[in-house]
């Protein structure tokens, strides 16, 4: 008789953490995400299907219930599910044309937070990160040294940096570099 | 570092979030199957590659991810005007006289190396 398998969920970087210097580091715990693609036309189904009205400005997000929607482009949109919930599951019963591709596994997310975490980022990231130029809630795509992430801000001296699972070794060697170089 | 100002971002970001994607305003045939060769050569490999402004396709590839046009000066590596991909192209005689002593090498090789005068020959009187 053949064994069922069941494989259990290793996360990248599971449970790591880095302190000091103004800064802490922790890599955060596995979520739901969504990569939505959508014309106008769909948007407010998607909208009404989520319980989240979709950012249509650049560089904004919204929260709510433990969900986060990124703007990343004019017609493109990353959902962060904190709370169990499946987004995609969500999308499914909307008519309008859109595209809602599960990419759960596809990032990490490490927490940035500290009087010194927008120095830290900045080590690798050229965006202006003063609270002017991003305010608590802004949300970008962006680069951190040589590869991409999605940067969110959740407080005034709080980050969450989305990065794809196989460049989290080099995301999180390189903030806990900047962090002990802040 | 270049600050390029994405027309769909509305605003200025470094140039590490961004790729060019060569020259702008290359219109496809609509039949290309009856291009004749000289034709699509033209369409396909021909690109002009001027000394000063250029109009190109960007990218702002870790950002919105979008497509756009720029005017570019390629001596001085200016960004004259971007615009949403689609847009008509913008004057180019308006913007060499607002891009500054970088557009003089518009003009004919044998005159490169003159003072330009005070005021440039605009539309018509040339």
């Amino acid at each position: 008789m053949a064994k069922l398998a069941t494989a259990t969920r290793n996360p990248a970087l599971s449970g790591h953490s880095v302190g000091g210097h103004g800064v802490l580091l922790k890599v955060l715990a596995p979520a739901s995400r969504m990569s939505l693609r959508a014309r106008p036309a769909a948007v407010a189904a998607l909208s009404k299907a989520l319980g989240v009205s979709l950012p249509d400005k650049a560089k904004t997000s919204a929260a709510k219930g433990g969900r986060t929607v990124l703007w990343l482009g004019p017609d493109e949109w990353l959902v962060i599910d904190e709370a169990g919930g499946d987004p995609v599951a969500d999308c499914a019963s909307v008519k309008g044309l859109h595209s809602a591709v599960d990419v759960s596994h596809r990032n990490v997310a490490i927490a940035v937070t500290g009087p010194n975490a927008a120095a830290t980022i900045n080590a690798g990231c050229p965006q202006d990160l003063s609270l002017d130029a991003f305010p608590v809630g802004a949300a970008s795509r962006t680069v951190l040294g040589k590869v991409e992430m999605v940067l969110l801000r959740t407080g005034e001296e709080a980050f969450r940096v989305e990065c794809w699972r196989s460049f989290s070794d080099y995301v999180y060697g390189f903030l806990s570099e900047a962090a002990r170089d802040g | 570092m270049l600050l390029i100002h994405c027309p769909y971002c509305d605003e200025e970001r470094p140039e590490l979030e961004f790729r060019n994607a060569g020259e702008a305003h290359i219109a496809r045939s609509n039949n290309i199957a009856a291009e004749s060769d000289e034709d699509f050569e033209k369409f396909f490999f021909i690109r002009s590659n001027p000394k000063g402004v250029i109009f190109e396709r960007w990218r702002h590839i870790h950002g919105c991810a979008r497509f756009f046009n720029a005017a570019r000066d390629t001596i001085t590596d200016r960004f004259l005007l971007t615009y949403k991909a689609g847009e008509p192209k913008p004057d180019l005689t308006k913007l060499a006289a607002d891009a500054g002593p970088a557009a003089w090498a518009n003009r004919p090789p044998d005159q490169l190396n003159e003072k330009p005068k005070a005021k440039r020959p605009t539309k018509g009187e040339a």
